[in-house]
């Protein structure tokens, strides 16, 4: 558990690490909360010449909600998600999500845009951003753009970030009344990973259904969605079911897996319908 | 204060004595982050060591290239197996009678076996520089079934191949190691042909780790000036370490000194020699420098000393009304690669043949059978005496099988079946004599406290609500009686490395009237110097809080084979008890003269002698300690001090009555702890708050184990759960509400009577819980199903009964 020697890099602006990660290119990599990271460079699994720290960039900071959007800043913690009222007010699902993320000595240090950055299937916000329908903002040497949550994710560890991007902001549509949202997540202990999670929204004739650590990316089932949003339950059920691809694991078997999934799914339906208008 | 106007309540209550709940002396330090463990020792020139491990379960290492490492700018050394030959020392005796590679001698047994050691300047030197160490592996059949280890043609330990006799007895195979018999065996047989009811079942007790907060470690320093090594590390036993490091190095026991500083749980995991101890003091030797080792929680999991792993195949007959008639086990036992059990001498399998447990089984048989595999070394006792855990997971799995079969409820199948209280001492048909007991009183309390009869009638209803459909939620009603064997213990049949199971105490009363008092044992986190200066405190009436306590410095604690086992109270403790007495003997004396009476005409009070029928003419202690060292007294030499080493006439047997109510999702396998109700009887009870606390943490372990738990390999020997993520450490967050109660059955051989308590809850804890489980789908037809209960294998469970349609 003792990491390979690194060059620590503190930039105090987006232009300024961009720069950075041009410099070493994949020698270099960004870090944030470091809850990911950092375990990995300790088994030594990850090793990298330079390790750019994101925490002194006040532009990565900071939550807005607007009528229509929110926006949050990659380096704002979990900590701050739970406790933003307006936040809580405007899309109650992202506190109810983050509240079943590790711990709280985790939840101070770890970041949204860590979390959904980093690519590990297992972590709870990439999920939740699919339901939620989320945009990532990238900026990069050739600027900035946008990649929709849906969008993003394309292996365990891969996605559409380029190796000289930063991922900046998350930008979230606000459901709107009359939308009811459930996060439910079984786990062995407090701090693991999820045995199966499901985000679900629901209401105003719509529906959004995502799952985490089913399989080696985020799946949000357009089906699955749209089969909630007609009403029809167990054809959501049976469309997300068609959709995971879980792996045996510590948690269990892949039957289990599969059937924890299905419980789940259900179980945050039923929440979030009775949320719901 | 001393004066006639407190009563001698309220002088006993002054004294912090024997049954207070005094405060732990030690949280002082350890809550402000002011204890001193083995990774705070820094001494002066200090080097660090780190290990180069086998990736591979089984492997020939072919070679081994250091000279990238070597190259590496503040590289010391790099050992390995060929460095440490000609000093002897690539191999060590372990425990149990074998002996173990200190580093890879020719091939590797388990993952994360030790290969070379790397010296360097800083920490984080030596971890690079471990990397660079070339190994060249030639990978061997692996073999992680004990079952299959034994028809093997796969020789795990070449070194011993072609030995027919091991340290027990007579090997039947190459990976075989011993079997170890108890018991009669022709009358148990004959009882089970002949039985109304036989109930069979394999029992499991699936491997896992003890997982102290503070790994192992060591800090060796070798003087060459003096010729004296100093060795600081993660004792259990700091004598009996200083002994074993004096014979397998050469260097003379009086110049070396072996120091436990403070140590952050041991839980037997901290009771064996390991690599890293050997290697740190043959680094020192060789570069003259104080050389540090310190593993991580990876190692710690991988390779240091696991628990369990006994596969017990059990029969128990009965009468048709429920009354035991005899009980078989055969126990295959998977050691890992090395036979490196932490057990008394004669005792391969520990304490295992307890498993009769607190019921009045008149024939039994036991074997043990001890096999190697391609899995670490240890056996360590998990914070339980030896083997008991296993024993009584046992027992208390056979009867609530034995219950199934005869469609009996348990809670009173247990109840027909007890030793009475008459019966004690009660000679068991497996060779052991219970001191003391009173089962029928504690199980009637016990299920008295949590409304047995109600819990059932809500079960019944659950059952119902269930089949209706109305729930998916069962209700287990998790049962244990457990007796312990803890205090090993009798010099006379209890050795480890022939050092006799004594221990021991040294007292000095200072002038003042303060104290000074030294053990053979040494405190992980029991709290010994709280509750050892209460015993004396009561002895000799010298307040608590003006005694000192010091364990684990062998150049100044009298010998004694350290803390495991429960035994530090049983043995300690009545060594401690018996110091004091001689000295309130000699304070006697002394007092006689001061009070010009004859020896025999002053009688003790608390904290004082008086004269019979006088009692307003009197000395106390703090005056009699002053006149110890300013009198000249005829024919008393000055000074007042004593030391005792007590060897146990028997060991001492703690028991307990638990009940765990636990609420069960059929759908994801979930479980809650609704209610956990612990009674135990521990004799005398020296500190309610400090047993409380023992509860507290026994029992959290023992859920952990239960439900969640395990060391597992895959097929190719890899360790699955070598992280805190995979491998369950309850958090606050998991740990459920206790309500602990008591009964007191004090030991008649013990000086106060005391039995210890540490090791029970987890005795009885783990049977509790998983009884729980299997009892919430006793109605379903669920007879038995292996540990730990974690969501998956509840949920395969249900699965299996039909549960999810």
């Amino acid at each position: 558990m003792i990491p390979a020697g690194f060059e620590y890099h503190r930039p105090g602006d987006i232009a300024s690490a961009i720069g950075i990660l041009q410099e070493h290119g994949d020698e270099a990599r960004v870090i944030a909360g470091g809850h990911s990271l950092i375990p990995m460079m300790k088994l030594r699994m990850a090793e990298m010449g330079h390790l750019v720290d994101l925490q002194a960039i006040d532009e990565l900071k900071g939550i807005q909600i607007g009528s229509d959007t929110v926006t949050l800043g990659a380096m704002v913690t979990q900590h701050e998600l739970i406790t933003h009222d307006g936040l809580a007010a405007a899309i109650p699902l992202i506190r109810e999500a983050a509240l079943q993320i590790a711990d709280p000595q985790v939840r101070y240090m770890g970041t949204v845009g860590g979390n959904v950055a980093n690519g590990d299937p297992g972590n709870d916000m990439p999920g939740l951003m699919q339901c939620l329908n989320a945009t990532f903002e990238l900026s990069g040497p050739d600027g900035n753009r946008s990649v929709a949550a849906r969008e993003f994710y394309e292996a365990a560890y891969f996605t559409a970030r380029e190796d000289e991007e930063i991922l900046t902001r998350i930008s979230i549509p606000v459901p709107g009344a009359g939308v009811g949202q459930a996060y439910e997540k079984q786990k062995r202990k407090i701090g693991d990973y999820a045995t199966a999670a499901a985000a679900v929204m629901v209401g105003n004739g719509t529906a959004s259904v995502a799952m985490t650590n089913l399989a080696d990316t985020p799946i949000w089932s357009e089906g699955a969605s749209a089969a909630l949003a007609d009403g029809d339950v167990n054809g959501c059920v049976a469309a997300m079911l068609d959709a995971i691809e879980p792996v045996a694991d510590n948690r269990g078997p892949v039957e289990f897996k599969k059937h924890v999934a299905a419980v789940m799914l259900r179980r945050a339906i039923d929440r979030a319908q009775s949320r719901a208008g | 204060m001393n004066d006639q106007t407190m009563t001698p309540e309220e002088r006993a209550a002054n004294l912090k004595g024997m049954g207070s709940s005094r405060k732990r002396v030690e949280d002082v330090r350890f809550t402000q982050g002011k204890g001193n463990y083995v990774d705070d020792i820094k001494l002066d020139g200090m080097l660090f060591g780190d290990f180069v491990r086998s990736p591979y379960a089984h492997a020939r290492v072919v070679s081994v290239n250091k000279e990238a490492a070597l190259a590496q700018p503040g590289v010391i050394a790099v050992l390995t197996a060929e460095d440490l030959a000609p000093l002897g020392l690539h191999w060590m005796p372990t425990l149990a009678g074998d002996k173990q590679m200190v580093l890879a001698d020719g091939k590797v047994l388990f993952q994360g076996q030790e290969v070379a050691f790397v010296v360097a300047e800083d920490r984080y030197i030596a971890a690079d520089a471990a990397e660079l160490v070339e190994v060249e592996y030639e990978e061997l059949p692996v073999l992680t079934d004990p079952f299959e280890a034994l028809k093997s043609d796969v020789v795990l330990r070449e070194d011993i191949a072609d030995q027919t006799e091991g340290a027990h007895g007579p090997r039947k195979h190459h990976n075989h190691i011993f079997t170890w018999e108890q018991g009669d065996k022709d009358a148990t047989e004959a009882i089970l042909a002949e039985a109304d009811v036989v109930a069979e079942e394999m029992v499991y007790y699936h491997r896992t780790h003890p997982c102290p907060l503070e790994t192992c470690g060591s800090v060796a320093s070798m003087d060459k000036v003096t010729g004296k090594l100093t060795l600081y590390g993660t004792f259990q036993a700091p004598h009996a370490i200083r002994t074993v490091v004096s014979l397998i190095s050469g260097i003379a026991e009086h110049n070396i000194r072996v120091i436990s500083p403070d140590i952050g749980g041991g839980f037997g995991n901290k009771v064996g020699a390991y690599a890293g101890y050997v290697c740190s003091v043959v680094a020192s030797i060789v570069t003259g420098k104080p050389v540090k080792w310190v593993e991580d929680r990876m190692e710690n999991l991988m390779s240091t000393a696991f628990a369990r792993d006994y596969w017990m195949q059990g029969k128990i007959a009965a009468t048709k009304d429920g009354k035991i008639t005899g009980l078989w086990c055969h126990t295959t036992a998977d050691h890992g690669g090395f036979d490196a059990c932490a057990d008394p001498t004669k005792f391969p399998a520990g304490f295992m043949n307890i498993c009769t447990g607190s019921y009045d089984i008149p024939t039994a048989y036991l074997a043990v059978d001890g096999v190697y595999t391609n899995k670490a070394p240890g056996g360590v006792a998990y914070r339980c005496s030896f083997r008991v855990t296993e024993a009584a997971y046992f027992i208390e799995r056979m009867i609530e099988v034995l219950a199934i079969k005869l469609n009996m409820d348990a809670a009173e199948l247990r109840r027909i079946n007890f030793i009475k209280a008459d019966q004690f001492p009660y000679q068991s048909a497996l060779g052991w004599e219970y001191d003391s007991g009173d089962y029928h009183t504690a199980w009637d309390k016990a299920l008295k406290a949590v409304d047995y009869d109600g819990l059932r009638a809500e079960q019944a209803q659950r059952v119902e609500e269930f089949k209706a459909g109305k729930t998916r939620k069962l209700l287990g009603i998790g049962l244990t009686h457990f007796t312990e064997i803890v205090g090993a213990g009798p010099v006379k049949n209890c050795d480890i490395l022939g050092l006799g199971m004594f221990d021991s105490c040294e007292i000095r009363i200072h002038p003042t009237g303060s104290a000074i008092a030294r053990l053979g044992t040494i405190s992980q986190g029991q709290g010994h110097a709280t509750t050892f200066a209460q015993i004396i405190a009561s002895e000799i009436g010298l307040p608590a809080d003006d005694i000192t306590l010091e364990e684990g410095d062998t150049d100044t604690a009298p010998y004694g084979l350290g803390t495991y086992g429960s035994r530090s109270t049983p043995v300690a403790g009545a060594a401690t008890a018996m110091a004091a007495r001689k000295i309130r003997a000699k304070a006697q004396m002394i007092a006689a003269y001061l009070l010009e009476v004859h020896d025999d005409d002053v009688e003790w009070d608390v904290d004082r002698f008086s004269v019979k029928g006088a009692p307003e003419r009197f000395k106390t202690m703090k005056e009699i300690a002053f006149a110890a060292y300013n009198q000249a007294i005829p024919g008393l030499e000055p000074g007042l001090e004593a030391v005792s080493y007590y060897d146990p006439p028997n060991m001492t047997y703690p028991f307990g009555a638990y009940i765990c109510v636990m609420e069960i999702d059929v759908d994801t396998g979930e479980w809650d702890v609704r209610k956990f109700y612990a009674l135990d009887d521990c004799g005398t009870r020296i500190n309610p708050m400090i047993i409380d606390g023992q509860v507290h943490g026994g029992v959290t372990e023992a859920l952990a184990i239960a439900m969640g738990q395990e060391i597992a390999y895959d097929e190719m020997g890899n360790v699955k759960t070598g992280t805190l993520m995979d491998f369950f450490l309850p958090t606050a967050w998991e740990t459920p509400n206790y309500i602990t109660d008591y009964t007191v059955t004090p030991s008649p051989h013990h000086p106060i009577g005391a039995k210890g308590v540490g090791e029970s809850p987890n005795v009885g804890g783990v049977p509790c819980f998983s009884n729980a489980v299997h009892d919430a789908f006793r109605p379903f037809g669920l007879v038995q199903s292996h540990m730990p209960h974690d969501h998956w294998r509840i949920w395969k469970i249900a699965n299996g009964l039909g549960m999810h349609g």
